[in-house]
């Protein structure tokens, strides 16, 4: 294997130990047991690799663990007696070998990409490339403070006023509310929420009305009775102003 | 030297990256030039590099030209340090670019399944490298990424195009596997028992 690249080391890659792969540890095992790789010893070479992934102290690696476990299927289905007569027979090690040589073809294409690839690293262009990726890094703002603020006086000219709403204030009328509904309460002695309420209120005419229906009660002029929560209140004139 | 091939020349010198070829055409439309002048014209160039004993040399690569120093001079140019080599890949990279070189589009799984490791990291970094790029999502589950080599990846390898890589049927394994269905030996340990 070729050099490896310091930028990936951060991650777990299994090739820097020195098989970029399970499938790399077994075609090695097949080549130095000078294997047919159409007729693999799947008990030797399941043994084998156990013993490897050890010693490589790669047992955590899943992809390895993975390629062990499909040895071990292998083998077994291999020990599974085969009935006479039966002329059809799926070997069990023909996916692993399609497998295996599809890799090793991969590995050829390898060796004619690291030829090429060592025929251009020793050629340079005239610009060296990479270096022109580098765009040269500034040293710190030299300015003046006049420099800086006039700068920010240019974004500020450029940037748009701030829309302001006016806000009109708009006064509770808590004395008015009381005057309407002391009117009614003159004239009936139960009333009803929506009674006193102007039709179309709004917010402040709401708020008005039940701080002076609360006003009131507190004076003793009413009596508010609420029977559920956010239920319709009755507002019921007090004995004491129906004396008076 | 006719003043075309002097013309293509500076621009060859200008640009730090190989000159497609259209550019090359290009340069020249004013001056009713068409393919075979560019091609003498650039002849010309090379085997005036080649023939004068210069230290640079001209070499078409992914898709267009570019001028090279010679091999010789790369040791004494690191040296001086006026230019560094760029790093090697890893054997995983290496396996990695190979499947994408032959089978772009092709989604992580797929390399996954023939490498028989993961690939995120490799991947990456080879993204980062400029060497492969996201050409699309495939049709699968969650639409996965498909990768494909850019023309990084042909300069990188001195390849004029992607075809000048071997064909399958070219590599030695192949004609391998034109063997047909595996036999079994009885010499072999692992020749499942016959139940009588």
């Amino acid at each position: 294997m070729v050099g490896t690249q310091p930028g990936t080391s951060e991650v777990f890659l299994v090739d820097l130990v020195e098989f970029s792969g399970p499938l790399d540890l077994l075609l090695s095992l097949i080549r130095d047991e000078q294997i047919d790789i159409y007729d693999i010893p799947i008990a030797r070479i399941a043994e084998q690799f156990l013993a490897r992934i050890s010693t490589l102290k790669l047992d955590e690696a899943a992809d390895y663990l993975e390629m062990a476990a499909r040895l071990v299927r292998i083998k077994a289905q291999l020990l599974l007696p085969r009935r006479e007569g039966e002329d059809v027979w799926d070997d069990p090690r023909a996916e692993l070998v399609r497998r295996l040589l599809e890799y090793q073809q991969v590995r050829e294409v390898v060796d004619v990409l690291e030829r090429r690839a060592e025929d251009r690293r020793s050629r340079f262009a005239r610009a060296y490339s990479q270096q022109a990726d580098l765009v040269p890094v500034s040293g710190p703002l030299r300015i003046s403070l006049p420099e800086l603020l006039s700068a920010v006086d240019r974004v500020l000219r450029l940037a748009k006023k701030p829309h302001v709403h006016d806000v009109v204030p708009r006064a509770l009328d808590v004395d008015g509310a009381m005057g309407i509904v002391r009117a009614l309460l003159a004239i009936r002695a139960h009333a009803q929420w929506k009674d006193v309420l102007p039709r179309n209120a709004e917010p402040w005419e709401v708020l008005s009305v039940l701080l002076a229906l609360l006003e009131l009660a507190k004076r003793g002029e009413l009596r508010l009775n609420q029977p559920r929560a956010f239920g319709a209140f009755d507002i019921t004139r007090a004995p004491a102003s129906e004396a008076a | 030297m006719p003043p075309l091939a002097k013309l293509r020349e500076a621009a060859l010198f200008a640009s730090a990256a190989p000159v497609p070829v259209a550019d090359l055409q290009a340069m020249a439309a004013q001056a009713e030039d068409d393919e075979t002048t560019l091609e003498s014209a650039l002849a010309e160039l090379r085997d005036h590099y080649d023939a004068d004993g210069h230290a640079v040399e001209l070499v078409e690569v992914a898709g267009g030209w570019q001028i090279l120093t010679r091999p010789e001079y790369t040791e004494a140019i690191e040296r001086a340090q006026l230019a560094r080599r760029p790093q090697r890949l890893s054997a995983a990279a290496l396996e990695t670019l190979a499947i994408i070189a032959y089978r772009q589009p092709i989604e992580r799984g797929e390399i996954e399944e023939i490498r028989g490791v993961g690939a995120g990291a490799v991947l990456k970094s080879l993204h980062e490298r400029g060497l492969i790029d996201i050409v699309g999502r495939g049709e699968g589950l969650g639409r996965p990424l498909l990768y494909g080599t850019t023309a990084a990846f042909l300069e990188q390898f001195a390849l004029r195009h992607l075809e000048e890589l071997p064909r399958a049927d070219e590599l030695a394994i192949a004609l391998r596997a034109a063997r047909p269905a595996i036999e079994v030996s009885k010499e072999n340990g692992d020749t499942p028992p016959r139940a009588d």
